[in-house]
């Protein structure tokens, strides 16, 4: 019994749940091929805190703010919690903002990359291809010495500050005053009921924190240390989703089909599909983390993935802000100027971030 | 003895500077000094998957990892 539920069983049990979970949120109402897109889902909070005034992509997604209150309460059951930071934080917010960018180039973030291919849109193969492209341009880094340094043990109260605003956000998500923004068309305007959402997030919080999930993490350690831990769970949520979305009968109807073309939330620019997900690989792999990993980190009290998070709201608020994201249409019409900044950035820091090891 | 601090560094440098500490001292035993059940995971994880036995010992401020080549 005990060889049998090993932290394996239990990453491959919690990916697939994962993955099921993420293909019947578009059944329960959230946008095609986007049931969880943890990319999508901060721009559509950015948007719905009115940092920025794109109408189509406007809502708080509670997904989010139930990811990190599951891990909140997950790493508080499993005395977990620490509040800790000071590791390079204005690095972590600049390399948050540029791996948003990037991600909404491409319109995705590692997760949605893979849902997008479970639900046959193949430009999800150019997007992991660049996620995995980024990783090793990381691993370069990260083997040369890149470090973003220590980080320090924090009074308990200022890890509790993310999680509370997170509680904040969903409060407000719930109670939707007149001030808070919310799509009335577009992607934005799809979602599933809030209390499947908030059910959802809790639980997939709980999970990820339980088992690291990370969909940046599980490339770059099956590439550094040939350690498939993390890996297991990437695999195992693509064949959850595909098999639910095959259960689903989403192919059968015509609601999903295999092609480059035509598919929902999405453009085929294969360039930036590419280059804007190596920023996101990249970005994620300085980082150590997914911006779903960088969620739960920050509801264990994290406070250095705190402020990546915020780093992923500006971003999108950017992104939207000044025409750098895409759109079904293609790219904005700077989006790849800033992927290149980003990029640049990365190179900036991956070189000259290095500590030497005694 | 050879020991590596790796307190308040974050995934997955802890794993790197272990394994870099295995190749540069095969077949030595190694303390690594962790902070969070994360890298305690990661490390052990790491050494195990080199044929190396881990003993885990709560301190105050994290785990202290001993691996040892297995046989010793």
């Amino acid at each position: 019994m005990s060889r049998f539920w090993t932290p394996r069983t239990w990453i491959i049990l919690g990916g697939l749940a994962f993955g099921v979970l993420a293909a019947l949120m578009t059944a329960w109402g959230n946008p095609a091929n986007m049931g969880i897109c943890v990319a999508c889902f901060y721009r559509d909070i950015a948007g719905g805190l009115g940092l920025h005034r794109a109408g189509v992509v406007q809502y708080l997604r509670p997904e989010i703010m139930g990811f990190a209150l599951g891990a909140f309460i997950s790493s508080f059951a499993f005395g977990e919690f620490r509040a800790r930071g000071g590791s390079s934080p204005l690095v972590r917010f600049m390399l948050g903002a540029f791996l948003m960018i990037g991600a909404l180039v491409f319109l995705g973030c590692p997760i949605r990359a893979l849902l997008r291919l479970a639900g046959g849109d193949l430009n999800g193969i150019t997007a992991l291809a660049g996620v995995v492209a980024g990783a090793v341009i990381g691993i370069f880094f990260l083997r040369r010495g890149f470090n973003l340094g220590h980080s320090t043990k924090m009074p308990p109260v200022v890890g509790w500050i993310m999680p509370v605003a997170m509680l904040g956000i969903l409060l407000l998500a719930i109670s939707a005053p007149g001030f808070i923004f919310s799509s009335e068309k577009g992607p934005g305007a799809m979602h599933a009921a809030i209390w499947i959402s908030i059910l959802v997030g809790l639980f997939v919080g709980f999970l990820a924190q339980r088992t690291r999930m990370c969909f940046v993490g599980g490339w770059r350690d099956l590439l550094m240390v040939r350690d498939t831990y993390l890996f297991s769970g990437i695999a195992a949520f693509f064949i959850g989703a595909i098999v639910c979305n095959y259960a689903l009968g989403n192919f059968a109807s015509g609601f999903y089909h295999w092609g480059f073309v035509g598919q929902p939330v999405a453009h085929d620019n294969h360039l930036w599909n590419f280059l804007g997900m190596l920023l996101v690989g990249l970005t994620a792999t300085l980082l150590g983390g997914c911006p779903l990993r960088q969620t739960i980190l920050a509801g264990e009290g994290d406070t250095d993935a705190a402020v990546t998070v915020l780093g992923l709201l500006v971003g999108a608020a950017f992104a939207h802000n000044f025409l750098l994201a895409s759109s079904p249409k293609g790219t904005g019409a700077f989006g790849p100027v800033a992927v290149i900044v980003g990029l640049a950035f990365c190179l900036v820091v991956g070189f000259l971030m290095r500590e030497k090891v005694k | 003895m050879i020991e590596v601090d790796v307190r308040g560094l974050s995934c997955p440098i802890p794993v790197l500077r272990t394994k870099k500490a295995i190749e540069e001292n095969p077949n030595e035993p190694i303390t690594v000094l962790v902070e969070s059940a994360v890298s305690k995971e990661n490390v052990s994880r790491l050494a195990q998957s080199k044929g190396y036995s881990v003993k885990v010992e709560q301190v105050p401020d994290g785990y202290k990892l001993q691996i040892s080549p297995s046989g010793e």
